[in-house]
C-alpha cells in the first residue's frame, strides 16, 4: 500500500504544481534581489536575506525562512488535506477498504505519502534555491575557483561548505518534521470529512491560530507546546557553535503533534462508517 | 451458506436503515436483493463488507465472522459499491493495477490478470485515456472489471448494469450467468426487476429496513390458480361460467382454475370464441410492489384530513400479470360495475390510495369491482364513490402473499347490489390483469374519494 500511495502521489499534478510553486517564491525573490541589489539591512525584513547578496551559498537557509511561514503549511495543508477525504469523495475509500486494505495500514501509508511530500518538498526547495543562490549571487567574496568560499555563520565565524552541507541537511529534516505534524493533524481532519477543502483550511485555521497566539503574554503558559512555536528554532543551527536546546525541544514537540494526530485519526477512522 | 446475517441492526441516529435482517444465501446462486430506494439495500451490503458497522446482530461471510475476520474474508469477495469508483487522472489499466497492488496478495501475472479482467467485461482495447474521461458505462464495466480481478467466490454487486446499454446488459448478463456456473455466488441488488428476473434464482426483497421475503423466483412465479380468457364474447363466458368468474376487463376475464386445457374445451364446445387463454402468474415486479412502500425518495404532502393516505396515488395495483393490457387503474369512481355483469368492470381499479394498497398480490383479486365480487347480476352497481380501498397507506403485508387471495383487499366492497355506497370499492389489484401487459396499471388520479 505504501508503494501504491508514493506512485499515487507522484502522478497527482497538484502535488507538482506545489513543489514547482514552492520552488518559484524564492527563485522570484533571488531574481529581485540580483537585479535591484536591494538588500533588506541586517535585522529587517527575511532571516539570512541580508547575507545572501554577497554569497548566494547561504541563499537555502533564505528561501527556507521565505516559504515557512505561510507558504509551505499551505501546500501541507492541501496534501494532509487531500489523503482520507479526496479518496471519499472520489468513491476510492471503500474500494480500497474492501480490497482489503487495512484501516490502520491505509492510515499509515497515508501519512507515509505526506512525510515524502514534506522531505521533498523542502529538499527541493532547498537545492533549487542553492543553484539560483549562487548563479544570482556567486559563491561569496573569497571564493577560490571553482566555487565553494566559506560562508558566514549567524555568529560571525566562517563555516566551510562542508559544515553548512551539514547544517542545511539537519535544517531539512527538521523542517520535514515540523510539517509533518501539521499534515498528521491534517491526516486526522481528513478523516472527520469527506471534503479536502474542509480538511485543508482547518488545518490552515490552526496554523493561524497558533500564530496569533504565539507573541500573546497571556498564552505564555501554552506557548512551547504551540505546532508553529518552534518552526524558527532552525535558525540556531546556523549559529556556531550550533545552539541545539531550542531545535531539540521543537522536534519533542513536533514529534508529539505526529504521534497525536496519528493516533487521534485513527482512533476516529478505525470504526467509524465509511457510506462514501 | 455464502452469507448468513442474524437480527442484524443497523441504525444512523434516530433512523434505523437496516431492520433485524436474517439474510441466508446459499452457495452458488444467483441471489437478487429488491426493494426501493432507501430501503436499506446498500447499508446492508456494506455492512456484508465491513465497512459499516453494525448496531447489532451477527454477519457471517463465506462462513468467517465480519467484520471481524475482514482481512480473510474480503480477498476472496469481489465488490461493486453504489456505483463504480477509480482514480480519474490514470488510465482504467493503471487504476486495476494499483488497486490490486494495494492490497494482499501477490504481485504475480498482476499485468496478465488485468488484461483477462478487462477482456472480460468488454474493455481488452482500452487505451491509455484517464478514466475521468470514460462514459457512463466504461466506467460501469471498469468497476466490474475490478471485482472480477482476484476471481472471487462471492460477487457482491450493488446496481450492476448501472448505465449500461441493452446490449451491455446483456453481455453482463452472460458474463455474471458464466461466473456463477463456475462456482462464484452472485449476489446482486436492482431496481430494474425484470434484469433480476432474467437473471437471479432466488431473490430477498427489502422494505424500510426488513427482509420483506425471500424466495426462489420460480416459487414466486407459480400460476394463482386462476385462468385469463381473451374473448370476443366476455359475456358469452361469463354466462357459462358463472362462479367462477371473478373478474372481468373489456375482452378479458379471469376465471378461478388451474386447468387452461379443459377451460378451453369446455368455452369451444358451448361455442364461445376464445382468442387467448393463459394461466395467470404473478411477475417479480407484482411481488415487489405489493411487498414494498414507496421508496424514500418519494415524498408525500401531508394532509390534513384523517384519512390517511388520502392522496391516492392509486397505481390502482400492480396489475399486469398475464398477458394483456389490463384496462382497469381508471380513476376510482368510475361507476364501477355499470356492466350488468356482476363482477363489475374489474376497472374502477386505482382510487385506492396507497400504491399497492395492500390488496393481496394475487391477481386482480375480483374484489374489486363494484359490488363485490357478487355473481353476475350485481346489477349496476351505484355511482360508485369510490370507496376508499383500504384507506391506510398499505399494511405491511397484509395482502397475502399467495396468490388467490381473491378478496378484494381491503376497503371491502359490500355485497352484491351494493347500493350507491358500496361501489367500486377501488380494491387494489383490482382488475383483471389484462393481457400481454404489465406495468402498474394505471396511476389514478388523485383518487377522488380516496378518503373516508
Amino acid at each position: 500500500m505504501i508503494g501504491v500511495e508514493l506512485r499515487l502521489l507522484l502522478r497527482k499534478r497538484r502535488v507538482w504544481l506545489c513543489w514547482a510553486l514552492l520552488c518559484a517564491l524564492p527563485t522570484l525573490v533571488a531574481i529581485l534581489l540580483a537585479t535591484t541589489r536591494l538588500a533588506p539591512p541586517p535585522g529587517r525584513g527575511g532571516a539570512f536575506l541580508s547575507a545572501v547578496v554577497s554569497n548566494g551559498q547561504i541563499f537555502p537557509a533564505a528561501a527556507l525562512a521565505l516559504v515557512i511561514p505561510v507558504f509551505l503549511p499551505i501546500t501541507v495543508a492541501i496534501v494532509a488535506g487531500d489523503t482520507i477525504a479526496g479518496e471519499a469523495s472520489a468513491g476510492m475509500l471503500r474500494y480500497l477498504l474492501v480490497r482489503p486494505v487495512g484501516r490502520v495500514r491505509l492510515l499509515f501509508a497515508k501519512l507515509v505519502s505526506i512525510a515524502a511530500f514534506v522531505l521533498l518538498a523542502v529538499l527541493f526547495v532547498t537545492v533549487v534555491s542553492y543553484v539560483v543562490g549562487v548563479a544570482a549571487f556567486g559563491f561569496g567574496p573569497d571564493a577560490s575557483l571553482g566555487g565553494g568560499g566559506s560562508i558566514p555563520s549567524l555568529s560571525g565565524v566562517e563555516l566551510t561548505p562542508a559544515d553548512v552541507a551539514f547544517r542545511t541537511a539537519a535544517t531539512v529534516g527538521y523542517l520535514a518534521l515540523c510539517m509533518l505534524a501539521l499534515g498528521a493533524v491534517g491526516l486526522f481532519l481528513s478523516t472527520l470529512t469527506d471534503s479536502s477543502l474542509a480538511a485543508a483550511l482547518g488545518v490552515l485555521a490552526l496554523v493561524v491560530a497558533s500564530a496569533a497566539l504565539q507573541p500573546l503574554d497571556a498564552a505564555a503558559a501554552i506557548e512551547p507546546y504551540l505546532p508553529t512555536a518552534h518552526w524558527l528554532a532552525w535558525i540556531d543551527l546556523y549559529r556556531d557553535p550550533i545552539l541545539w536546546t531550542d531545535v531539540r525541544e521543537g522536534a519533542l514537540v513536533q514529534l508529539g503533534y505526529v504521534v497525536v494526530g496519528f493516533g487521534a485519526a485513527w482512533a476516529n477512522f478505525g470504526t467509524k462508517d465509511v457510506t462514501t | 451458506m455464502i452469507i448468513a446475517t442474524e437480527g442484524l441492526t443497523k441504525r444512523f441516529g434516530r433512523v434505523t436503515a437496516v431492520d433485524g435482517v436474517s439474510l441466508r444465501v446459499p452457495a452458488g446462486v444467483r441471489f437478487g436483493l429488491l426493494g426501493p430506494n432507501g430501503s436499506g439495500k446498500t447499508t446492508l451490503v456494506r455492512m456484508l463488507l465491513g465497512l459499516v458497522h453494525a448496531t447489532s446482530g451477527s454477519i457471517e461471510v463465506l462462513g468467517e465472522p465480519m467484520p471481524r475476520r475482514a482481512s480473510a474474508v474480503l480477498p476472496r469477495v469481489g465488490a461493486l459499491v453504489e456505483g463504480p469508483a477509480a482514480w480519474g487522472h490514470l488510465s482504467g489499466r493503471a487504476n486495476l493495477r494499483l488497486l490490486d497492488a494495494a492490497g494482499p496478495g501477490r504481485a504475480r501475472n498482476r499485468r496478465r490478470r488485468v488484461d483477462e479482467v478487462l477482456e472480460q467485461v468488454g474493455l481488452g482495447g482500452v487505451d491509455r485515456r484517464p478514466v475521468r474521461a470514460y462514459s457512463l458505462g466504461m466506467r460501469q464495466r471498469l468497476g466490474i472489471a475490478a471485482a472480477l480481478l482476484r476471481e472471487p467466490e462471492l460477487l457482491l454487486l450493488d446496481e450492476p448494469t448501472n448505465g449500461l446499454d441493452p446490449r451491455g446488459i446483456q453481455e453482463m448478463r452472460a458474463l455474471l450467468t458464466s461466473l456463477n456456473e463456475g462456482g462464484t455466488t452472485v449476489v446482486l441488488s436492482s431496481h430494474l426487476l425484470p434484469e433480476v428476473e432474467a437473471l437471479c434464482t432466488t431473490v430477498g426483497v427489502m422494505d424500510r429496513g426488513r427482509l420483506a421475503l425471500t424466495s426462489e423466483i420460480a416459487a414466486l412465479q407459480a400460476p394463482t390458480g386462476r385462468i385469463l380468457v381473451r374473448t370476443p364474447d366476455p359475456a358469452g363466458v361469463v354466462g357459462l361460467l358463472d362462479g367462477q368468474v371473478v373478474g372481468r376487463s373489456g375482452d378479458l376475464v379471469t376465471v378461478t382454475g388451474t386447468d387452461p386445457v379443459s377451460l378451453n374445451a369446455r368455452l369451444v364446445r358451448a361455442g364461445v370464441p376464445v382468442s387467448g387463454l393463459v394461466e395467470e402468474r404473478r411477475t417479480l415486479e407484482q411481488v415487489v410492489l405489493e411487498l414494498t412502500g414507496a421508496g424514500s425518495d418519494r415524498v408525500e404532502r401531508r394532509t390534513g384530513s384523517g384519512g390517511s393516505g388520502s392522496r391516492g396515488s392509486g397505481s390502482g395495483g400492480p396489475g399486469s400479470g398475464g398477458f394483456g393490457s389490463g384496462g382497469f387503474g381508471s380513476g376510482g369512481t368510475g361507476p364501477a360495475g355499470s356492466g350488468p355483469v356482476g363482477p363489475g368492470s374489474g376497472g374502477s381499479g386505482s382510487g385506492g390510495p396507497g400504491p399497492a394498497g395492500s390488496g393481496p398480490v394475487g391477481p386482480g383479486s375480483g374484489g374489486s369491482g363494484s359490488g363485490g365480487p357478487g355473481p353476475a347480476g350485481s346489477g349496476p352497481a351505484g355511482p360508485g364513490s369510490g370507496a376508499p380501498g383500504s384507506g391506510g397507506p398499505r399494511p405491511t403485508g397484509s395482502g397475502p402473499v399467495g396468490p388467490g387471495s381473491g378478496g378484494s383487499g381491503s376497503g371491502g366492497p359490500g355485497p352484491a347490489g351494493s347500493g350507491p355506497a358500496g361501489s367500486s370499492s377501488a380494491g387494489p389489484c383490482s382488475g383483471a390483469p389484462g393481457f400481454e401487459g404489465s406495468g402498474p396499471a394505471g396511476f389514478g388520479p388523485p383518487a377522488a374519494g380516496g378518503r373516508r
